[in-house]
C-alpha cells in the first residue's frame, strides 16, 4: 500500500482565554480530535458553518499553528509546526479565502510567484522568473501580468495568482480555505474548473474547505462534516449526499437553497395556499 | 401604480478615464405585497441601480431617468427634507456586510433608537418598549439584555438581524435587501431568508432582494430582473426564468450553478456578447 499524503491522528486543538483577578481562564476546545487519511490526487471537502473548527483544522495541517494534541504525518514524515524544515514547507500550501487581502498590496505580481522560490530554494533569478512566468499562463492570466500589482486585477484573477503562488513549490497537497466563497458564480465556475485541471495536470491533493454544499458535491471525492469542533460524519460523496446519517448533516441540507423548477413550484404553490 | 416605479434610469460615475455608464437605461416596477429580485454579477450595476433610487450615491455620480416615483411622488423633483422623510422610513435598505454597516462606537439599542427618535419621534420608555419588540420579531433572545450591546459583541447572524429590526422598525412600505445573505452560512442565511419572507408576508410590504445567487433568488422571488453590465437582460416570474430563460446570459449563468453540472466541467460565463431576451428594452 501507497502511503497516504497526508494522515492525521487524534488532532486537537485548545484555545485558552486569559483569566483575569477575578475571572477564570476560560477554555475553547476548537478542534476535539479529529484523525483521517487522505490519499494522492483525491479532494476531501470539509463543511461547516463558521466556528465549528475547520479552518482551525487547516491551520493545524498546513503547519501555521501548532495542535494541542495529536500527530500529523505528510508523506509518512511526522510533522510539527514548532519547527518547520524547508522540505516540509514546500509539501503543503494554502490558499486562503478573501483574494483582497491574501496578497501584499505592494508587490508585484510577478515578485508575489517567485518569493517561494527564493525563500525555500537555492534557484538562481533568473529560473526563478521563468518558473513564474510559467507558472502564470498556466492559471490563465497572461504574460504582462507579470509587472502588475495587485489592486488592477479583478477578484477572479487575485484568486488566480493565489493559486499560482501555492503551486509554485510543487506541493504534495494544497489546503483550499473557502477559495470560492468570496466569487461571483461565474467566476467561480472557472475557478472550481482550473482547480479540476491541475488537479488532474498535476495529480494534486486538495483539502477543500468549504459551508457551500453544491460546490463541495461537485469537486469532492470525500466529505467531512465537522460540527462544534467534532466530525460527525465522514464519507465517500455518494454516501453522504444519498444517505447523510448525522441530524447536522441532514439540517445543513435543508438548508442549501434549492434551484431546480420542483421546488420553486412547490413554494409558490404554498405562497398561493397562505394568501 | 406599482408602488416604485422607475422608467430609463441612467447613472454614470465620472472617472478619471472619463464617463463611466454602471446602469444604462433601466426599468424597474415594484408592486406592494411583491418580491422582486435583482440578479447579477459584481459590476452589473444592481446596487447602484437601488442606491440611486435612495440617492446613497457620491456626488461623482449623475442619475438620469424619464420617471422615478414612490407611491406617485416623484423622487427626482422632490427637495432633500421631503425626500429624508421617505428615504429610511418608507424606504429602508438592509445593506451587505452587517458587521461593517453597523457603527462600532455605539450600541445596538442606541443606533435602533435613533431611527425611531428620527422618524417617528419616540423616545424613553416608548422607545425602549419598541426596540425590544423589533428584536423579538427579528429572533433575538434576551432581546433586553441585547440592546446593550455592541456590534462586536454579536456575530454575523446576529448583526443582520439588527440590521433587519433596524430597517422595518418604521413599517416600510418597501424594503430593499443588498445582498442580505451573502456574508453568512447556509444554516444562517436560511434563517434570514425565512424571517424576510416572512415579514415581507405578514406586513405586505415590497421587497426587493438584490443578489447574485441563484438559490435565494428560487427560494424568495415573485418576479426577477437579470442585469448584466448595467443592462437588463431578461425580466420573468421566477418560474418561468428557471423553466426557459430566454436570454443567453440567464441561460450562461444557470448552467454555471455547479448542481447543473453535466460531466466533468462547469461552463463558464466568458466575455461574449449577451443579447437582452427579446421583448426586454
Amino acid at each position: 500500500m501507497t502511503t497516504p499524503v497526508l494522515e492525521v491522528r487524534d488532532l486537537k486543538r485548545d484555545y485558552v482565554s486569559s483569566g483575569g483577578l477575578f475571572r477564570p481562564a476560560k477554555v475553547v476546545h476548537a478542534v476535539k480530535g479529529v484523525s483521517f487519511t487522505l490519499e494522492k490526487g483525491k479532494t476531501l471537502a470539509v463543511v461547516g458553518e463558521s466556528g465549528c473548527g475547520k479552518s482551525t483544522l487547516a491551520r493545524m495541517i498546513t503547519l501555521i499553528d501548532p495542535p494541542t494534541a495529536g500527530e500529523i504525518r505528510i508523506d509518512g514524515i511526522p510533522a510539527s509546526a514548532a519547527h518547520v524544515t524547508k522540505e516540509l514547507r514546500q509539501k503543503v500550501q494554502i490558499v486562503f479565502q478573501n483574494p483582497y487581502g491574501s496578497l501584499n498590496p505592494r508587490q508585484k505580481i510577478g515578485d508575489v510567484l517567485s518569493e517561494p522560490l527564493l525563500l525555500n530554494t537555492d534557484m538562481p533569478a533568473g529560473e526563478r522568473r521563468a518558473r513564474a512566468m510559467a507558472m502564470l499562463t498556466k492559471v490563465g492570466l497572461q504574460p504582462e501580468h507579470f509587472n502588475r500589482y495587485p489592486h488592477m486585477f479583478s477578484g477572479g484573477q487575485r484568486q488566480r495568482i493565489a493559486i499560482a503562488r501555492a503551486l509554485m513549490l510543487n506541493p504534495s497537497f494544497l489546503v483550499l480555505d473557502e477559495p470560492v466563497s468570496a466569487l461571483d458564480l461565474s467566476v467561480q465556475a472557472q475557478i472550481l474548473n482550473l482547480l479540476k485541471d491541475l488537479q488532474d495536470e498535476f495529480g494534486l491533493t486538495y483539502v477543500f474547505i468549504s459551508h457551500d454544499l453544491s460546490v463541495v458535491r461537485y469537486i469532492a471525492d470525500e466529505v467531512m462534516v465537522m460540527y462544534f469542533g467534532d466530525v460527525v460524519e465522514h464519507g465517500s460523496r455518494e454516501a453522504v449526499f444519498a444517505d447523510p446519517q448525522h441530524d447536522y448533516t441532514k439540517t445543513l441540507f435543508a438548508a442549501t437553497p434549492r434551484a431546480d423548477v420542483e421546488s420553486i413550484r412547490a413554494r409558490i404553490a404554498r405562497k398561493k395556499a397562505m394568501a | 401604480m406599482p408602488l416604485l416605479d422607475i422608467k430609463n434610469l441612467s447613472v454614470s460615475f465620472d472617472t478619471s478615464i472619463g464617463l463611466f455608464r454602471a446602469v444604462d437605461g433601466i426599468d424597474i416596477a415594484v408592486d406592494s405585497r411583491e418580491v422582486l429580485a435583482i440578479v447579477g454579477e459584481s459590476g452589473s450595476g444592481k446596487s447602484v441601480a437601488m442606491l440611486a433610487t435612495m440617492g446613497l450615491l457620491p456626488s461623482t455620480a449623475t442619475v438620469t431617468a424619464d420617471r422615478m416615483t414612490f407611491e406617485g411622488r416623484d423622487l427626482l423633483a422632490m427637495g432633500e427634507s421631503e425626500k429624508r422623510s421617505i428615504i429610511g422610513k418608507e424606504i429602508a435598505m438592509i445593506f451587505q456586510e452587517p458587521v461593517a454597516s453597523l457603527n462600532p462606537c455605539f450600541t445596538v439599542g442606541f443606533q435602533i433608537g435613533e431611527v425611531l427618535r428620527q422618524h417617528l419621534g419616540l423616545t424613553g420608555r416608548a422607545a425602549q418598549k419598541r426596540m425590544v419588540e423589533l428584536l423579538e420579531l427579528v429572533g433575538i433572545r434576551d432581546a433586553a439584555d441585547k440592546l446593550k450591546a455592541y456590534p462586536h459583541q454579536m456575530s454575523g447572524g446576529q448583526c443582520q438581524r439588527v440590521m433587519i429590526a433596524m430597517a422595518i422598525s418604521c413599517n416600510p412600505k418597501l424594503l430593499i435587501a443588498d445582498e442580505p445573505t451573502t456574508a453568512l452560512d447556509v444554516t444562517i442565511q436560511k434563517q434570514i431568508l425565512d424571517l424576510l419572507v416572512r415579514l415581507q408576508a405578514e406586513t405586505g410590504m415590497g421587497l426587493i432582494m438584490i443578489t447574485h445567487d441563484m438559490g435565494v433568488v428560487a427560494e424568495t422571488a415573485d418576479r426577477v430582473i437579470v442585469q448584466y453590465k448595467g443592462h437588463k437582460m431578461e425580466e420573468a416570474d421566477v418560474l418561468s426564468l428557471f423553466e426557459n430563460p430566454r436570454s443567453n446570459y440567464t441561460r450562461a449563468l444557470l448552467s454555471a450553478l455547479p448542481e447543473n453540472a453535466v460531466g466533468d466541467r462547469l461552463p463558464t460565463v466568458s466575455d461574449m456578447l449577451f443579447e437582452p431576451a427579446p421583448g426586454v428594452r
